[in-house]
């Protein structure tokens, strides 16, 4: 016996809707996160400054570029083990830069790896400032 | 057959799919076939900078002492919130390795100091962990295929991109 022609297409529409739902619920962008630490820091972020904090060591062995490459508009490879890194320039990955929690935890650990504390709001204005600006 | 079982059991069948698809999609859809056994957090929080080592790997008390050091982990900070932290460490506590290796803590916890690892890898040579494409002994997946999916078997070992055929051999037993 046939199946019935609209159970088959409700299945494979419920199907369809699981594969494509995303790792991560997009709930910033990185527009708003830019606007959000200039507001914070009090003035607009520099993508100049945010080149050069991007590509210096401070300190220790790491600069952000270790690990992201420079720019970062290709796949980066993490500085100790290898693994690849999706691009962070956002013009290069869509999902750059689109979850609140993932971008502070980011933030959060890689600011302790490269400076050996947390990044002001200035500096990581900065960085969106030099990131949002990389276009193909 | 009257066709009402046939579509009340094909009801049965869509709802399975669609609860494997459910599955499938909360655990992370790069992950593979393991990513039914590890947790989504897993998966997410350790395998974006190394390979989702399998837990059996470790014995328990070497996952004690990561967890506990996380923001300094073998160089970085790979620190959680404190939610995660305790949900990934029960889940390593309860799959941690069994039998022989369940009291090998190797140094450093570091499953390559292992004494198994370095048996099953005596074979490579030296050379071979330097290579660009492999970097590091962690980087599991540079030689075996399956390794993202938590699977080592032999059948699925890879030569890494630039390995001189005279290294070969060591794929082979």
């Amino acid at each position: 016996m046939k199946l019935p022609a609209p159970t088959t297409c409700l299945v494979l529409g419920a199907a369809m809707a699981f594969a494509s739902l995303p790792a991560q619920a997009a709930d910033t962008s990185p527009a708003q996160l830019l606007s959000h630490w200039s507001a914070q820091a009090g003035a607009p972020g520099n993508a100049e400054r945010g080149r050069v904090f991007f590509n210096a060591k401070q300190g220790g062995n790491w600069s952000c570029a270790s690990c992201h490459g420079t720019p970062p508009t290709a796949q980066g490879r993490h500085a100790s083990t290898g693994k690849s890194i999706a691009p962070l320039a956002p013009a290069f990955n869509p999902l750059s830069l689109t979850d609140v929690a993932r971008v502070d935890k980011w933030f959060r650990r890689n600011c302790n790896d490269v400076l050996s504390r947390e990044c002001s709001a200035a500096e990581k204005a900065d960085v969106l400032a030099y990131l949002n600006g990389l276009k193909p | 057959m009257n066709p009402t079982t046939h579509a009340s059991r094909f009801a049965r069948i869509a709802a399975g799919i669609t609860l494997a698809l459910a599955l499938t999609s909360a655990t992370g859809a790069d992950s593979g076939q393991q990513s039914l056994v590890m947790p989504k957090a897993y998966v997410q929080e350790c395998a974006t900078c190394h390979t989702a080592f399998p837990a059996g790997m470790l014995p328990a008390a070497s996952w004690t002492r990561i967890m506990n050091g996380l923001d300094k982990h073998y160089g970085t900070d790979a620190s959680l919130d404190a939610a995660t932290l305790l949900q990934l460490g029960d889940w390593l506590q309860a799959n941690a390795a069994s039998g022989r290796r369940a009291t090998a803590e190797p140094p450093q916890d570091r499953i390559t100091l292992s004494d198994w690892f370095v048996r099953e890898h005596r074979k490579v040579d030296a050379t071979v962990w330097k290579l660009a494409s492999v970097n590091s002994a962690s980087n599991c997946a540079a030689c075996h295929g399956g390794a993202d999916q938590g699977r080592f078997n032999e059948r699925e070992l890879i030569f890494p991109p630039g390995l001189d055929a005279r290294y070969r051999r060591a794929w082979r037993d």
